[in-house]
C-alpha cells in the first residue's frame, strides 16, 4: 500500500500541470483593457477574471492576456495556458483553439490539426468528468468576453 | 453493544471496490448516509407484497399500507419526543419543511417591518425560504454573528432579538463547522421575547439523541436520507397551537375534508400538510431505518463519532498548515472536520482521495454566505457516520499525505513553505 502509485492521476497531473498552477502566466498588468469577464463556477467557487489587450496597429491580434483568480490546479493551469497560447494570436485563431479544446474534452471526433502546446496536457481532464468544467472556465470566460458578457456563470 | 464488524455488515456498499482494489470509505455522510440491508430490504417487500394507495381505498392491501404508514408516524414520534403523532407531518426533505414553515408561518403572521432571525452558519435552505418571503412581504432577514471559535454569538443573539423579531430559524448542528448550537437556551430567549423558534435538525437528528419536547422549540424539521433512511421523506414536527391556525402549504388530494364548486374545507391534522400521494414505500423504509439507529442507540452513536473525530483531528495534526474549521472542544463538533490549506485546492484534494476510494466533499457545502464569512472560496469536508472506522481514517490521512506530496515536490516544497508563511503573516498581522 505505501509505494503504490496511481497510475489515473499521473494522467490529470501532469507535471507541466503542476508548474503552470505553481507558477501561473498571464499575472503582469495591461496598459489597455479591449475586452474583459469574470467567470464563476458557483458550485465551487472558481473564480477567474480575464482581460484581453489587442495589438494597438490592428485590432485583430491579441497583444497580451491578463487573468487572476483562484480555483483547482486545473482551472488555474487552464487559465496559465490560455494566456501563453492566446497572446500573439488573431480573433479567429483564438476561438479556433477554444472550439478545438471543448471538442476534444468532450470527446467530439476532431480532424483538425492545431498545435495547442502545453494544453495537450490538459487533456487526461477527459478521464475525470467532473473536472472537465474547472479546465473550460477560462476558456468559456474568453468567449464570453469576446460577446461582451462581463459576468458568466457556469454550472 | 457497539460492534463495529457487525454493524459494517449491514451496509451492503461498504463492500464495493472503487478503484483497483480500493474498498468505498464513505466520508461524506453529511451529504447523505448510506443505508443498512434491512431498509433497502423494506422497499422491495412493500412494492412486491402490498403496494397500494393510502386512506382512500377499502382493499386489503390499501389497509395494510395505511397502518404501516400511519405507524411510522408513531415511531416518529417517539423518536423525536414529539407530544402527539398529529403534530407530525411527512414532507420530502428539510428544505420542504422549511419552505413550508416559511410560507405557511409567513402567511399567518409576518408582516411588513417584521424581522426573520437566521445565523451565519446556516445551509441555504434555511436562508432561500427566507429570502422569498422577504420578497413577498416587506421583512429583513438578520444574520446572528459567529464566534472565532466557530460558535454562535450568544451576545449578539440577545441584542438581535427584538419585538419585531416574529420567527428565529437555526441550525442544530452546523453542516460546515459541526458546531451544535444550545437550542434549549436560545428557545427561552426565544419564548421570552415571543418569537416563534425553528430548529433544524437536519445534521443532528441522525447523530444525537434529539427530544422535540426537551429541546423546547416551536418547530423541528429534518430529513429520512441522512439517517440511513431513504431519500424523498422530511419530516417536519411543530405545535399544534400554530399548526391549526396555519393555511396549508400545497393543494390537492388528502388534505382536504370537503370540495364543492365554491370552496374547500381542509383535512385535520396532519393531513392537512401532506397533499397529493405521498412517498409511502419511503416513509415505510425510513420506520425501518428508526428501528435500525434506535437497536444501536443514539447516544452510542454519538459516543462513537466522537472518539472518531478526536482521533481524525489528532492525526490530521502532522499537517501543520492545515486550517481546520470548528470548534476545538470535541464535545462541542462532532463528526464533521472542514478544512483548507494554502496549496492544494479542494477539489483536487478531493479527486486524490478519490482514487483511493475514498469520498469527501469539497466546495462550499450548501452555505456560501458562511464561506464567505470563514473568507475561503471553497473548503475540503470529511464527515462520520458510525459505520466508519479509525482504519478508514489512517487510509484518509494517508490519501491526504500523498496529495499534498503529490503538490510539494522537490524545489516546490520552499515554494510552498513560502506561501504558507505568507499567507501566515497575513493573518497574524491583519
Ligand atoms: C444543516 C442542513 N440543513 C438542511 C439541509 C437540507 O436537507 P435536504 O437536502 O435533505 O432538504 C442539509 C443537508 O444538506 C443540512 O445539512
Amino acid at each position: 500500500m505505501q509505494n503504490k502509485t496511481l497510475p489515473q492521476l499521473d494522467d490529470l497531473y501532469k507535471e507541466i500541470i503542476l508548474e503552470h498552477y505553481r507558477n501561473p502566466h498571464g499575472r503582469e498588468p495591461l496598459s489597455k483593457v479591449n475586452y474583459q469577464a469574470e467567470g464563476m463556477n458557483p458550485l465551487c467557487g472558481d473564480e477567474v477574471k480575464l482581460t484581453l489587450q489587442l495589438d494597438s496597429e490592428n485590432d485583430k491580434k491579441i497583444e497580451k492576456v491578463h487573468i487572476e483568480g483562484h480555483g483547482c490546479s486545473i482551472s488555474v493551469a487552464s487559465g496559465s495556458m490560455l494566456a501563453d497560447i492566446l497572446k500573439g494570436k488573431t480573433i479567429a485563431e483564438a476561438k479556433e483553439i477554444s472550439k478545438y479544446l471543448k471538442e476534444i474534452m468532450h470527446d467530439k471526433i476532431n480532424d483538425t490539426e492545431i498545435d495547442i502546446g502545453d494544453l495537450e496536457a490538459l487533456c487526461g481532464v477527459k478521464k475525470f468528468p467532473v473536472r472537465i468544467k474547472c479546465a473550460l472556465l477560462p476558456w468559456t470566460t474568453f468567449e464570453e468576453a469576446l460577446l461582451g458578457h462581463e459576468h458568466v456563470e457556469i454550472s | 453493544m457497539f460492534d463495529i464488524n457487525k454493524i459494517r455488515k449491514d451496509f451492503p456498499i461498504l463492500e464495493r471496490k472503487i478503484t483497483d482494489g480500493n474498498k468505498l470509505i464513505y466520508f461524506d455522510n453529511a451529504a447523505t448516509s448510506q443505508k443498512p440491508k434491512v431498509v433497502i430490504d423494506s422497499l422491495v417487500k412493500y412494492y412486491e407484497n402490498y403496494n397500494a394507495n393510502i386512506h382512500r381505498g377499502v382493499h386489503k392491501m390499501a389497509e395494510e399500507a395505511t397502518c404501516a404508514y400511519e405507524e411510522v408516524r408513531q415511531k416518529v414520534k417517539s423518536f423525536i419526543g414529539a407530544r402527539n403523532e398529529d403534530e407530525v407531518i411527512f414532507t420530502r426533505n428539510t428544505t420542504e419543511s422549511l419552505n413550508l414553515l416559511a410560507y405557511s408561518l409567513g402567511e399567518l403572521f409576518v408582516n411588513e417591518g417584521d424581522e426573520i432571525l437566521l445565523s451565519e452558519m446556516e445551509h441555504h435552505s434555511n436562508i432561500i425560504p427566507w429570502y422569498i418571503l422577504r420578497s413577498r412581504k416587506k421583512i429583513k432577514v438578520k444574520f446572528i454573528p459567529i464566534t472565532d471559535n466557530y460558535e454562535l454569538d450568544y451576545k449578539s443573539l440577545e441584542q438581535l432579538v427584538t419585538k419585531k423579531t416574529k420567527i428565529i430559524s437555526l441550525t442544530h448542528k452546523s453542516n460546515v463547522l459541526g458546531t451544535v448550537n444550545n437550542i434549549k437556551k436560545i428557545a427561552q430567549i426565544a419564548k421570552a421575547n415571543g418569537a416563534v423558534f425553528i430548529v433544524d435538525a437536519a445534521q443532528s437528528a441522525p447523530h444525537l439523541s434529539v427530544d422535540f419536547q426537551d429541546l423546547g422549540c416551536d418547530f423541528l424539521v429534518f430529513s429520512s436520507h441522512k439517517m440511513c433512511g431513504p431519500t424523498g421523506v422530511g419530516v417536519l414536527v411543530g405545535r399544534r397551537e400554530y399548526l391549526e391556525k396555519m393555511p396549508p402549504f400545497l393543494g390537492g388530494g388528502e388534505m382536504i375534508r370537503k370540495v364543492t364548486f365554491e370552496d374547500f374545507t381542509t383535512n385535520d391534522l396532519p393531513w392537512k400538510f401532506e397533499a397529493g400521494t405521498p412517498n409511502i414505500a419511503d416513509v415505510i423504509a425510513f420506520g425501518v431505518a428508526i428501528d435500525y439507529l434506535q437497536n444501536i442507540g443514539l447516544e452510542n452513536i454519538y459516543k462513537y463519532e466522537c472518539e472518531l473525530t478526536e482521533y481524525a483531528l489528532d492525526k490530521l495534526k502532522q499537517f501543520d498548515f492545515l486550517k481546520i474549521y470548528g470548534a476545538k472542544d470535541c464535545n462541542k463538533r462532532a463528526g464533521i472536520i472542514t478544512f483548507s490549506n494554502p496549496v492544494v485546492h479542494p477539489h483536487d484534494i478531493a479527486t486524490i482521495v478519490d482514487q483511493y476510494g475514498i469520498a469527501i466533499r469539497a466546495g462550499h457545502h450548501c452555505a456560501q454566505p458562511l464561506m464567505k464569512k470563514l473568507n475561503v472560496s471553497a473548503t475540503a469536508r470529511a464527515s462520520f457516520y458510525f459505520y466508519n472506522t479509525k482504519e478508514e481514517i489512517d487510509l484518509f490521512v494517508y490519501a491526504l499525505k500523498k496529495a499534498f506530496d503529490y503538490f510539494a515536490i522537490g524545489a516546490c516544497n520552499e515554494l510552498i513553505k513560502g506561501k504558507i508563511n505568507a499567507k501566515q503573516n497575513a493573518t497574524t498581522t491583519r
